[in-house]
């Protein structure tokens, strides 16, 4: 009776094990079995050790759709979150403005992924589309199937139309939380806006914004749907990023082992990434003096 | 520095108020000098922070205005005003050391370094923070933060008065002490003007050369703390003040005598006077301190019965029932008390007499 | 019988939150536990409710081990600092959530319902919502949703540190009367030596995570067997005097002399630590025997009937407390009286040797 503790308690933690050992566990060992394997064919596999990892790390079309991810992933973070600052910042703060607002923002959210595809595929189109038209009446050429350029504005237009909204949600509620005796210490202090931003809205939103970097980050780090229906990797390999490129080789030439490689490193980059921020903003509150 | 006239202020959270109850100030017609220390002390929503806001700036009252050392301030913000406060919790720049903190009021005014650097540490040694300086002000105990923000209203050489919302709301009792001497230390030292809001009588009384004690969006009484405890004016006031706050008895007067059903307590002849003028309805007021209780009968004493008695460590209280009224004495801790009954007298100089909740007052007198 | 604490401690990560807690608290007691923050007040309640588990140590309830019963299957009822109801629910429905989810019939929850509400004057809000009342209010009702249910034990955490400082006078009276007419074990926290006496009963002095002197209120309060019990359980602050004992005479302060007589004569010599109340400093000497210690005037504060001098003697600071209200000059020099049968003495570890009323109660460890 001494130190008695309900252990049944540990049979209502069995279903979340049962479904987390399907859903991911199981899934990720079979991942690491292909990577080390060769597979010709049901029951006919021979162990190769790091051999796909090796091809895969010199592969140079992998390396350029790497470094476009990053350049994506990079331009998502430094126009989504301080343009989901600012939108926060701006929104009002009470009566039927601030619910309008917040209905609005929500609504690119609600929408599913592959339909913002196509809302953008008619909206951009040169022929007939609001943007792309316009754009092209105004007489500059804008054709997101033709040139490159023209793609990636496209499809960051898109990102940042759907996406921000996500930020300035966070952020907002992050600046509600701010209690009001710090605005009027702020004023009495005779503190400029730039600085009621800087020492007390932007360090009291520290971990929402953590959490809006590393969501962003991992998100614009996976995208497929979206490019996959726009512009389905192109113009030439221009849109090709690494979720593309994986699908590329795993379907479309069904080489399993590389596939399974290239799946491997990118999880692990997106694991040491999204550490790596998330280090960098816990430090942020305590290295500034 | 400053002297703060208050001139027929009124506020209503409402637009197009007009009724008395929409106001949460009724009406407030207050002069403080220069360099004086001023509370504001009444319960929750007595109007006492709203009157804060509006001379902070923070609120433009719905009527009246505020003039700083003859300067109508009405419409400025807190920010042109040369105005510091310091709130019930600690507001502090998380991010900063002390001492940024303790700058930042005067980097927001563009002083030179140099300048900043000698302010600072001329206040954070009137404050003890001078070991702190160099630390980030997030991790530091309550009190510690609480004077940090008391300095950066201190730093200021042009601030024009100091206000304190109830600052001592989330410190220990023993350093509430500490505290409350620093601020008068301050005070005495600097001659700065203070005005402090609190539900807290003693931090009220102790704090402050006059008190205001505010109910109900009006101003019942403004006056030194010996008068508030002496004469309130109102009953409220007499309750408020004082712990336990004072005791209130129906009477009837009879020539000298005022009647508490039947028994007889004896008036002093000018309090008597006024309450020929005051008619029927009278109650008396008398300090649970100013009560005598005997072992014994005495004479001019009233028989009362014993109901309680409450060991307070340095001092007792008694609740007694005298003819199915209530009262309460305050006694010194080595008086004995006798059981079930006791002997209480009224001192003539210290009973007070109200009518329709106002104190009797002779005309003419403050 | 009652509630008993056997050698509890609660240790979080590297910090140690309650130290050697052992605790006997009688059925139907009365206790407060008196502490600054973070004493470990609140760590000790919620262990007493089950709502964490010791990492080490037995509890037991009427002979009943319940150390590891969660606090679901415990009888006890807690009020918080914060006013805790539920915001959705009417005033009504807030107090009979602790029935309803026991299963009693309605009608016995009407009537406890309204008996409840009256006695917290709170029987014309039973139709309003939390968010439309009085922080004063709000806590009432929070009150009794802890009372309906008639639990064995009632934990109320610095229930009223959030209300105005009348009100918590006037709840202070009301709660004083309904715990007297209760069977439950009532363990109440506070900061403020005046409320922990005001309520009374047994007295839980702690200080770091342990706990430091038990007893009734009063003996506590005129016994404090330590210097660190002494510190918390006065208000104003307790007075300090460095001095030493040689041959039958003191020596105190700055060369104050006197020779020792009744309960202190049996002190043998050595150096001790002199504690004096505030209100046993006088500015008039009340007799014969008083000493004199003369000092400057560092700050003089007024509360209406009292005035409270911050004066300096030597290195020491001392606060007199004196009846009535008198101006006094800063800087001015002044010399206060105290009769030495007032002072408690201590040694060097901050142990109380000599009291004024003579008995040194061993009740609770001592640190």
């Amino acid at each position: 009776m001494e130190k008695w503790q309900d252990n049944r308690a540990w049979f209502l933690v069995l279903p979340v094990f049962v479904i987390v050992a399907f859903s991911a566990i199981i899934p990720l060992l079979t991942v690491i079995n292909y990577s080390v394997q060769d597979i010709f064919g049901p029951g006919q596999r021979v162990f190769v050790g790091a051999e796909w990892f090796k091809e895969v790390l010199g592969d140079k079309r992998l390396h350029a759709a790497l470094w476009r991810q990053f350049l994506f992933s990079g331009l998502v973070l430094l126009i989504e979150i301080p343009l989901g600052i600012i939108i926060a910042l701006t929104m009002p703060k009470k009566g039927w403005g601030a619910s309008a607002s917040l209905v609005t923002l929500a609504l690119p959210l609600l929408i599913p992924w592959n339909v913002i595809g196509t809302i953008w595929i008619i909206f951009t189109r040169p022929d007939i589309g609001l943007f792309g038209a316009t754009i092209n009446k105004l007489g500059m050429s804008f054709d997101h199937t033709a040139s490159s350029l023209d793609a990636w504005v496209t499809l960051m237009l898109m990102e940042v139309w759907h996406w921000t909204p996500l930020v300035a949600l966070l952020a907002y509620a992050g600046l509600r939380a701010i209690p009001e005796a710090y605005y009027q210490a702020a004023k009495v202090d005779g503190a400029s806006s730039w600085s009621v931003f800087r020492h007390i809205q932007l360090p009291k939103m520290r971990g929402v914004l953590t959490i809006a970097v590393l969501l962003r980050f991992m998100d614009s780090f996976l995208i497929y749907a979206e490019p996959f229906v726009l512009t389905g990797g192109g113009p030439g390999n221009s849109t090709t990023f690494l979720s593309i490129y994986l699908v590329k080789i795993a379907v479309g030439q069904f080489d399993l082992g590389p596939a399974a490689a290239f799946s491997l490193i990118y999880f692990l980059i997106i694991l040491l990434f999204s550490w790596l921020f998330y280090q960098a903003l816990q430090n942020a509150g305590k290295g500034e003096g | 520095m400053a002297r703060i006239d208050l001139k027929q202020i009124a506020h209503s959270y409402h637009d197009g108020a007009q009724k008395p109850e929409d106001f949460a100030l009724r009406r407030v017609h207050e002069s403080w000098d220069d360099g004086g220390a001023y509370a504001l002390l009444g319960p929750s929503g007595c109007g006492k922070t709203t009157l804060l806001n509006i001379i902070s700036g923070l609120l433009t009252p719905s009527r009246g205005s505020v003039f700083f050392d003859g300067q109508d301030v009405t419409a400025l913000p807190p920010e042109n005003r040369n105005i510091a406060q310091v709130f019930q919790f600690p507001v502090l720049y998380d991010t900063m050391t002390v001492f940024g903190n303790l700058a930042f009021p005067l980097r927001n005014r563009g002083v030179d370094t140099e300048q900043i650097r000698q302010r600072v540490n001329e206040v954070a040694d009137i404050l003890d923070l001078t070991t702190h300086l160099k630390k980030k002000a997030s991790g530091l105990s309550a009190d510690v933060k609480q004077k940090i923000s008391l300095g950066r209203g201190l730093v200021r050489s042009d601030v024009a008065a100091i206000l304190f919302d109830e600052p001592l709301t989330v410190i220990d009792p023993q350093l509430k002490w500490h505290l409350r001497c620093k601020l008068k230390q301050i005070h005495e030292r600097l001659k700065l003007t203070l005005i402090y809001v609190t539900h807290d009588q003693v931090e009220a009384l102790t704090f402050a050369d006059r008190v205001m004690v505010m109910h109900g969006g009006k101003m019942l009484q403004a006056g030194a703390p010996e008068d508030l405890f002496e004469k309130p004016e109102h009953k409220f006031v007499g309750y408020f003040i004082g712990s336990p706050g004072m005791n209130f008895l129906s009477c009837i007067l009879d020539g000298n005598i005022a009647r508490v059903n039947g028994a007889a307590i004896e008036l002093a002849d000018a309090t008597a006077a006024l309450a020929k003028k005051a008619g029927q309805k009278l109650e008396i007021g008398i300090r649970p301190t100013y009560l005598k209780v005997h072992s014994n009968k005495q004479p001019g004493s009233i028989a009362a019965t014993i109901k309680n008695v409450e060991d307070q460590g340095s001092f007792k209280i008694v609740t007694l029932i005298l003819n199915q009224q209530t009262l309460r004495a305050r006694i010194p801790e080595d008086q004995p008390i006798p059981d079930k009954k006791a002997w209480l007298s009224f001192p003539t100089q210290k009973i007070r007499l109200y009518a329709d909740g106002q104190l009797l007052r002779a005309q003419g007198a403050s | 019988m009652g509630l008993l604490l056997q050698d509890v401690d609660k240790i979080v990560g590297r910090e140690v939150h309650l130290k050697d807690i052992s605790l006997d608290l009688a059925a139907g007691s009365r206790n407060v536990i008196i502490g600054r923050t973070l004493a470990g007040k609140t760590s000790l309640l919620r262990i007493m409710a089950g709502l964490d588990r010791p990492a080490s140590g037995r509890i037991t309830m009427d002979g009943r081990d319940i150390t590891g019963v969660s606090v679901r299957k415990r009888s006890v009822a807690m009020v918080y600092q914060q006013f805790i109801n539920y915001p959705s629910l009417t005033v009504y429905n807030n107090i009979a959530s602790p029935l309803k989810l026991a299963g009693i019939d309605k009608k016995q929850i009407d009537r406890r319902v309204r008996q409840i509400a009256q006695m917290l004057h709170i029987e014309n809000l039973l139709d309003r919502l939390p968010a439309g009342l009085s922080g004063g209010q709000q806590q009432r009702t929070a009150i009794a949703r802890a009372l309906i249910k008639e639990t064995e034990l009632l934990l109320l955490d610095e229930p009223l540190v959030n209300l105005d400082y009348k009100l918590r006078e006037q709840l202070r009276l009301e709660l004083q009367e309904i715990f007297k007419r209760r069977k439950a074990i009532v363990v109440y926290t506070t900061t403020e030596p005046a409320e922990a006496l005001m309520l009374g009963g047994n007295i839980i002095v702690m200080d770091q995570g342990r706990i430091l002197q038990t007893g009734p209120a009063p003996n506590v309060y005129h016994n404090p067997i330590t210097t660190r019990v002494a510190e918390v359980f006065s208000d104003p602050p307790i007075n300090y005097l460095e001095g030493s004992i040689h041959s039958g005479k003191v020596i105190l302060g700055e060369n104050i002399c006197f020779t020792l007589n009744g309960r202190m004569s049996d002190l043998e010599a050595g150096d001790y630590r002199f504690g004096v109340r505030s209100n046993h400093f006088f500015l008039n000497p009340n007799g014969p025997g008083d000493i004199k210690i003369s000092a400057t005037v560092e700050l003089s504060e007024i509360n209406g009937s009292e005035t409270f001098i911050h004066i300096r003697h030597g290195d020491t600071s001392l606060v007199v407390q004196n009846e009535g209200v008198h101006q006094i000059k800063i800087g001015s020099a002044i010399s206060v009286y105290v009769n030495p049968s007032r002072f408690f003495v201590y040694d060097k570890q901050g142990l109380l040797k000599s009291s004024p009323t003579g008995r040194i109660h061993q009740t609770g460890a001592a640190a």
